[in-house]
């Protein structure tokens, strides 16, 4: 095992409920596991809301209920009033189809704090493409509720090769719907987006005219609306301080109760990632070898191990680690100082020469019967 | 964006302001966002209900800690909340 027990353990802060994995949109860089129709369990109520307690008893505050769609669990208000009446701040993160009225009201009342509604791009015919499903006009209109309803509201729009030319029509359409947030979310590459990628990652010429224009946006809005921007890490030189380092901040827990340090988690091999139907969340979060994996950084390997910034960015990304080196105790490729970033140099590269060429493989999108290939 | 001396200070509906016993402190929760906050300005932002001009907050919470001298400190940090948005005047 990697890491050795308790090494300066804190707390949770962020609990990740993923309710369910079923979803009516088809994103082709959806962040669920590709073999996620392996696993069609779903905790019940008594079980969300016993992980709720314990997760908020050792100090959670920041809840997500994700997916998939988590509009489809119908227990979603029992689960939101549990939440309020445990003093979680309640996010709802949904594509916002099938989102009403009323169901709208139903979660206010219950005490949803947020919702962080989805959309795939500023026209119908790019939204309705990605997303597989025809929503955009549906998520106008949701939109347009949530604000009526006086909820704060995060747009989120994952950016990729396929819309960051629609970047200034993008900006303008979160400001005519009213909001608070926009989430600039770069594409991160793991699990449908990974496989993807040829398709999907922009070009560095690319990226710079959109984070341009998105700054000068930024200042133009200011006082109104606030912008996250998510960087796309593979045009950095250091890698991201992922999950703000492991297990010492975010707590995923999938639609089965499997466990996770990151939502990624499940595609690393031999960590026996434990569910919540075994253990208790303190169980999970102090004791088990999955969360005390990465702790620390005795698990590092050079460059890492005597690097300057290893408590900066943690060596970065586990996942990102083991999808390109093969090796998960491995330094982030993306980092400069790693002897593998050449493998994220060339996947630049392959993705320019998809561009350019025109001919890009089509995209698979996030379906359950293309996950049942894997 | 300044205070004016002139309106009701509130606090923003679209922020929570909550004790956590787990950090013992006060905190202010937002869309998958959390700011810790110090003893003080918790004490000030809690007297933002809506009901009390700049000047009322301080001199209650020049009563309550019996000092005087708070009203720039106190004018500072609500600057800095409305540029948050933590706090608003209508």
């Amino acid at each position: 095992m990697a890491g050795s027990n308790k090494i300066n353990i804190t707390p949770p802060r962020w609990l990740l409920a993923e309710l369910s994995y079923k979803c009516p949109l088809q994103c082709p860089y959806c962040s669920n596991p590709l073999d996620y129709a392996k696993y069609p369990d779903e905790l019940s109520t008594d079980d969300w809301k016993r992980v709720l307690s314990q997760a908020r008893k050792m100090g959670a505050v920041q809840l997500g209920f994700s997916g998939g769609e988590p509009l489809t669990r119908q227990d979603l208000s029992e689960l939101v009033r549990h939440a309020r009446e445990l003093g979680y701040y309640s996010n709802l993160i949904t594509s916002g189809y099938g989102l009403t009225e009323d169901r709208i009201i139903e979660l206010k009342q219950a005490g949803l704090d947020h919702i962080q509604i989805s959309i795939q791009a500023s026209t119908q015919e790019l939204n309705d493409h990605l997303a597989g499903t025809e929503t955009y006009q549906r998520k106008q209109d949701v939109a347009h509720l949530i604000k009526k309803h006086g909820y704060p509201m995060v747009l989120c729009v994952v950016i990729h090769r396929e819309n960051i030319h629609q970047m200034p029509q993008i900006l303008e359409m979160a400001e005519n719907l009213g909001a608070d947030y926009l989430e600039l979310a770069n594409t991160q590459y793991y699990g449908w987006a990974h496989l993807n990628r040829d398709a999907l990652l922009p070009t560095r010429e690319q990226f710079i005219e959109a984070e341009k224009i998105a700054q000068a946006f930024k200042e133009k809005v200011a006082g109104k609306m606030k912008i996250y921007y998510v960087v796309p890490d593979f045009h950095e030189d250091r890698p991201k301080a992922c999950m703000n380092g492991w297990g010492t901040t975010f707590l995923t827990i999938a639609p089965d109760g499997t466990a996770l340090p990151c939502h990624s988690a499940r595609e690393l091999p031999g960590l026996d990632c434990p569910n919540v139907k075994d253990f208790s969340i303190e169980e999970i979060w102090n004791e088990s070898k999955t969360f005390n994996f990465f702790r620390g950084t005795e698990w590092m390997q050079e460059p890492c191990r005597s690097c300057d910034e290893k408590l900066k960015d943690f060596g970065g990304c586990r996942c990102q680690a083991f999808l390109f080196n093969g090796d998960m105790y491995s330094t982030d490729p993306v980092c400069s100082k790693s002897p593998e970033r050449h493998r994220i140099d060339a996947a630049i590269a392959s993705a320019r020469e998809s561009a350019l060429s025109g001919d890009a493989k089509p995209l698979v999108f996030r379906n359950s019967k293309n996950s049942k290939q894997f | 964006m300044t205070i004016n001396p002139d309106q009701l200070i509130q606090f923003s509906p679209l922020h929570r302001l909550q004790w956590e016993e787990a950090q013992q402190k006060y905190v202010i929760l937002y869309p998958e966002g959390m700011v810790e906050l110090n003893q003080s300005s918790a004490e000030i932002l809690k007297l933002c209900d809506g009901s009390r001009l700049l000047s009322q907050i301080v001199s209650e919470l020049e009563e309550k800690f019996a000092t005087s001298g708070l009203t720039n400190d106190i004018t500072n940090f609500l600057n800095v909340a409305a540029q948050n948005g933590w706090i608003q005047q209508n």
